[in-house]
């Protein structure tokens, strides 16, 4: 499975982990799709912890992570 | 009407109880422009490298910027200068609130603090009248009780910067607090002013605003607007810091592996979540706060005994959270407290405590040793227990615990166990996942820092641009230009903050206009190399040794044993030298051609 961590405001409506089928999604982008989040709204984008693009292939056993604007000091 | 600069400096002094009013010269301005810069200079020129920080030799400035009060974004700011008597080397702590605000509204850019009062003194200003009052009556108490009890007798529109009693204790880690929960934390400024037996400084102005007292021109309209713009527009600065706060960063550092955890033996914490900010946003937040004139609203306000409090900003909940292995926020929440009302470094304080706790576990210190509380991992109640100690210390343990990590290993003859640099204690961020943080705190000039060089604004958040944190191209040019442009932000009197949005044009702009200056931008970033740079020459006077621009040795041959970022190391063995190249020195410190190529001819030779 893949699983999806999301966080911050990314959870209003949502889950915060989502497990999907690793065929049903070919990369980052499609799990934004398919969780009806808006490209502009996501800021950070992690595979197993390291920044990716949405156009970035997933893989069964991926941790992906996807935060909004966030940080600080 | 005029210029954003008051163009006056109080010099006061303690022994003698002389105050003068002095000219704030504008070729001095010009070189260094305010706040950290000036008060950088100041020090430097007047002899506080080589005194005792605890004695009557060294000095407490206290600057604001010249946009300080200026009636532009984020714009609350002054800095406390000094000798650091954890470090001994510069200390130059930031704070926000309303005081550095109300300072410039009753007509003074910075104040001079000189000698030693006889007996507990407390400074009272009221627009351009000056005077030395007792203070007796007001040791001991919590910095809320004596925010209050101030504005009781003084007006409550007042504004109170104090000690609190780890200052008047003098303990190493004793911050200065101003408007209740505002803090210029670092490196013991604390104790420097209550060395001197100064235990607050309280401010009250008839002028209210910027437009009371500087020209409202077109420039400054144009500016203002053109930088309210950008802010509002970015994500992060127009509403991601608001929603969360700062203590948003706890889930996104957790997941890239770089959340140091119990005393940075490791760097993942799996019950980040518990104290992070969603946490907290979820459980405790009442709601955002704001320091004066700022539309970013980081500040957080949380329930604790059912009172209204300060919460915590990213480096406290990280420190009381992960690097403890505590995960109830609640605790967390009251430490932050306890560090505000006690006037305590809520990142050094609990990084000692993290550091104590692996001495306890290495059998270093015993469970005798503990006076009832011992120091385990995670146990709320030591972490609280232990922060009231080293607020108050009585015991020589409590004593050995409130001077910092790196003295308290050194007693127990494990130094390594101290994660800090110059003595002063790292924050949040892991050096062996993020290799651009790791030249930040290995070549900050007040030590283990990491607002001073922010390179996790590309190397995670993607500010301006993103950048991969694993690899070593580039660093050492990315911190110094990190460094640079916020010595320049330190020393206009803006946030840190603003700079997720602005850059050296937008600064370049504010500036000019409020200044009727004409500086370009690449003039305004050449003043933040000066800045860093003789901010360095004072370390250098101070006795500092080239190999104290290191990092602990656990971040050079202890991989990260677990997490995404399992196996990673710092690389600071490539990256230092390339950023003594790019910074133009040799062996820590700017050669004779770097300090006159940035007008530094005070410096030469020295």
């Amino acid at each position: 499975m893949i699983e999806v961590r999301l966080f911050a405001g990314l959870r209003e409506g949502r889950e915060k982990i989502i497990f999907m089928e690793p065929g049903s999604v070919k990369n980052v982008q499609d799990i934004m799709d398919k969780l009806n989040i808006p490209r502009k709204e996501v800021n950070i984008l992690l595979i197993n912890g390291f920044h990716q693009k949405p156009e970035t292939e997933v893989n069964n056993e991926d941790v992906v992570s996807l935060f909004p604007a966030v940080g600080g000091g | 009407m005029g210029f954003a600069y008051a163009e006056k400096i109080a010099r006061i002094n303690l022994t003698t109880g002389e105050i003068k009013a002095e000219k704030l010269y504008v070729e001095l301005a010009k070189k260094f422009v305010g706040g950290r810069g000036l008060g950088t200079k100041i020090v430097y020129d007047e002899g506080c490298a080589t005194a005792d920080p605890l004695g009557p030799d060294n000095k407490l400035v206290y600057a604001t910027g010249p946009l300080t009060g200026a009636g532009v974004p984020s714009s609350s700011r002054y800095m406390v200068i000094t000798k650091s008597p954890l470090t001994g080397m510069i200390a130059c702590s930031n704070s926000g609130g309303i005081w550095g605000a109300k300072l410039k509204y009753a007509g003074w850019d910075a104040l001079i603090v000189e000698g030693e009062a006889p007996e507990w003194t407390y400074i009272n200003i009221v627009d351009d009248k000056i005077e030395l009052l007792d203070a007796r009556e007001y040791l001991g108490l919590f910095s809320s009780e004596l925010d209050d009890r101030l504005k009781e007798k003084h007006g409550k529109d007042a504004s109170v910067l104090s000690i609190g009693i780890a200052g008047e204790k003098r303990v190493l880690l004793a911050s200065v607090m101003n408007d209740k929960d505002r803090s210029a934390g670092r490196s013991g400024v604390g104790a420097v002013m209550g060395s001197k037996k100064l235990k607050s400084i309280v401010v009250t102005a008839s002028k209210r605003n910027s437009d009371e007292y500087m020209a409202s021109t077109e420039a400054v309209k144009e500016a203002n607007t053109a930088a309210m713009g950008k802010i509002r527009e970015n994500a992060l600065t127009g509403g991601g810091l608001k929603a969360l706060g700062t203590a948003s960063l706890v889930n996104v550092i957790n997941s890239v592996g770089g959340l140091p955890t119990k005393n940075w033996q490791e760097a993942y914490y799996d019950k980040a979540e518990d104290v992070s900010g969603e946490a907290l946003a979820e459980k405790f937040l009442v709601r955002a706060a704001a320091c004066h004139r700022c539309p970013i609203v980081c500040g957080r306000v949380v329930k604790v005994d059912g009172k209204e409090v300060g919460g915590p900003e990213y480096e406290p909940l990280w420190a009381y959270g992960a690097d403890v292995c505590n995960n109830d926020l609640a605790a967390v929440n009251e430490c932050n407290l306890l560090c505000n009302e006690y006037g305590l470094d809520a990142i050094s304080a609990p990084c000692t405590i993290a550091a104590a706790m692996e001495l306890y576990q290495r059998g270093a210190i015993k469970e005798a040793d503990c006076a009832g509380v011992p120091l385990e991992w995670g146990s709320t109640e030591a972490l609280k227990e232990w922060t009231k100690r080293m607020g108050d210390p009585q015991t020589e343990l409590d004593w050995l615990m409130s001077s910092g990590s790196a003295r308290l290993c050194e007693h127990y003859g494990m130094p390594e166990v101290s994660m800090s640099v110059k003595k002063q204690e790292m924050p949040a961020y892991d050096a062996r996942a993020i290799q651009g943080v790791g030249i930040t705190y290995a070549t900050s000039n007040r030590g283990g820092c990491h607002v001073r060089g922010y390179t996790i604004a590309p190397e995670v958040v993607g500010l301006p641009v993103q950048i991969d944190r694993t690899v070593t191209n580039e660093k050492a040019f990315w911190s110094k230009t990190f460094q640079d442009l916020t010595a320049v932000i330190d020393s206009l009197g803006l946030c840190l903050f603003t700079s997720f949005a602005l850059g050296a044009p937008e600064y370049t702009q504010l500036l000019n206009a409020a200044c009727g200056t004409n500086y370009s931008p690449e003039e305004v970033m050449e003043i933040g190399e000066r800045i860093y740079n003789i901010e360095r020459m004072f370390n250098k006077a101070a006795g500092m040794r080239p190999e104290e621009d290191r990092l602990p040795k656990r971040m050079l041959s202890e991989p990260i044993p677990t997490g995404p970022s399992k196996g990673l190391v710092s690389k600071l063995d490539v990256t230092l030298p390339e950023y003594y190249e790019v910074r133009g020195w040799k062996n820590a410190f700017p050669t004779d051609e770097t300090l006159k190529r940035l007008g530094l001819d005070e410096c030469v030779g020295k």
